[in-house]
């Protein structure tokens, strides 16, 4: 099984990156984004309640990551869905591979691409003056945990491709990840998000995730955030994981 | 018939064409009627503080991002209509229309027509969920200036995306044609005041003409209309259409046929 799940993670990565276009926007809008939040916003460090940091991009880098990742999920979900709707899906089926490699590759090639995604932002951070806190280990640190969320996020597209069976159906969940971002500490501080943000950002796992990757990029090596972002990550990526595999065997039961 | 009423005839069975297609594929309009109301609530909960810095021109950040999500319908709706017509050199249709004996202005029209009118629905909902949520009525006035101003960025942006859509001739070029509106529309006084912008987004957004139109949008909402404000959004929107409606224009008169 690793071989065909190893075989199938390169073919979608030979895929990817055969088409720049599909990938681009995964770190594309994220950037915008951030350079927009960074220089509109910036003076809200100063904001009572706002934690000391060097500056808003310091913060703001774990946003842009989260929302990259999160990215890569639906584009992960949309090359899932293209497999379906072009054949290959059921061709995969018809031969003799197994089962668990045709979730697991699409998986995998989703956690290669988070380990560029995330060493992407943390060069252009370092390049526009942000400073990673917690040295070479913080920066393998938010590298662990952009992976797994990564990994999470992949298999999350993986599941609602299997579901739905087209690609337009996954790209419209697109304005999902910015409802879950918004409702997450991702942005801002959870003590100075509105209601019901700031409730719904206690529950949500990308508070934890993001937090976790922000916290050795402006904040230093404490071993809370980065332990709450990893099991946030894992859970994230378990739960995904499982929910792609059983959404394959209700495909497959109706093949 | 005259020449000319035949052109308006033209020009509204494409527009009807457009309009009909948000009946028949809800689906695929929803999306793009959501995302801004989804912007506007997102970002008040997110950044709804900003508001209390001092120099922060609004009372609450609501009230102050109503207008950005109102032009970001825009954009996505002007967006939409550049996808929608590379989806129909896709599929052979647009061969079709270049074969019928319409001129290509009048053609172009009809298009960006319907980009007009759609972009009204995302404006729509999101007023409502606006002032729902408490959001202060701006005032006929400056909501009639708002459409006005809308229904003209709309049109900007599907010029904008119509010529990338003659030019790449496929949907993968719609990445393209949001980040285009996307920075033109976030590059400027989005966030926040000018005063409180970081200097070089404050340059930007100074160069940018979309930034009169955000201000020119944002009258009602935050201070009273006034004519200082709306002339140059109304002259920016003018000038963005000119120049796009020209490069499209050009585009469709290249077509080989």
């Amino acid at each position: 099984m690793r071989a065909a799940s190893v075989a199938l993670a390169r073919r979608a990565l030979r895929n990817s990156f055969r088409k720049p276009q599909f990938l681009a926007p995964l770190v594309l809008f994220p950037t915008l984004f951030l350079a927009v939040n960074v220089g509109g916003l910036e003076r809200t460090t100063s904001l009572e309640g706002f934690p000391a940091v060097d500056g808003f991009l310091d913060f703001q880098l774990a946003a842009a990551i989260t929302q990259s990742l999160l990215l890569g999920g639906v584009s992960a979900g949309i090359a899932a869905a293209l497999d379906i709707e072009g054949g290959f899906f059921d061709r995969l089926v018809a031969s003799p591979t197994p089962r668990l490699a045709i979730v697991l590759g699409r998986v995998l090639a989703a956690s290669v691409i988070a380990v560029l995604q995330v060493t992407y932002f943390l060069v252009l951070g370092a390049i526009f003056g942000a400073s990673i806190k917690g040295g070479a280990f913080g920066v393998l640190c938010v590298l662990a945990i952009g992976i797994v969320a990564g990994t999470g996020f992949g298999a999350l597209g993986v599941m609602i491709a299997l579901r739905a069976r087209n690609a337009s159906t996954v790209q419209g969940i697109f304005p999902l990840v910015f409802v879950v971002l918004f409702a997450s500490s991702a942005f801002f501080p959870a003590d100075l998000l509105s209601a019901p943000a700031d409730v719904i950002a206690v529950y949500n796992p990308l508070s934890y995730i993001a937090d976790g990757m922000r916290q050795p990029i402006a904040f230093g090596n404490e071993l809370g955030p980065l332990l709450k972002g990893l099991a946030a990550a894992a859970g994230v990526a378990v739960v995904a994981t499982g929910l792609s595999v059983l959404a394959l065997r209700g495909r497959l039961r109706q093949a | 018939m005259s020449a000319l009423r035949q052109d308006l005839r033209t020009i509204g069975a494409l527009m009807r064409r457009g309009l009909n297609e948000i009946l028949r594929v809800p689906g695929g309009a929803l999306p793009g009627v959501l995302a801004p109301t989804i912007f506007m609530l997102g970002l008040s909960a997110a950044f709804g503080e900003a508001a209390q810095l001092p120099g922060f021109s609004a009372d609450d950040f609501r009230t102050f991002i109503v207008p950005v999500g109102l032009l970001q319908g825009a954009g996505f709706t002007g967006a939409a209509t550049g996808v929608n017509l590379a989806r129909d050199i896709e599929h052979g249709w647009f061969d079709r229309l270049m074969l019928a004996p319409a001129k290509r202005p009048v053609l172009l029209a009809g298009v960006v027509g319907s980009a007009c009118l759609r972009s009204l629905l995302p404006a729509t909902f999101l007023l409502i969920v606006a002032f729902a949520l408490g959001v202060s009525w701006p005032g006929v006035g400056a909501l009639v200036l708002g459409a006005l101003l809308i229904m003209g960025f709309a049109a900007a942006v599907a010029c904008f995306a119509t010529v990338l859509a003659l030019r790449f001739r496929t949907q993968q070029a719609a990445p393209l044609m949001q980040v285009g509106s996307f920075i033109v529309i976030f590059f400027t006084t989005a966030y926040a005041p000018r005063e409180l912008l970081s200097d070089w987004l404050r340059a930007l957004a100074d160069a940018n003409p979309v930034t009169h139109v955000l201000e020119g949008m944002r009258q009602g909402y935050v201070g009273d209309v006034t004519w200082a404000t709306t002339w140059p959004a109304l002259l920016a929107v003018t000038a963005l259409v000119t120049l796009f409606g020209t490069l499209a224009v050009r585009g469709m008169s290249r077509q080989g046929y």
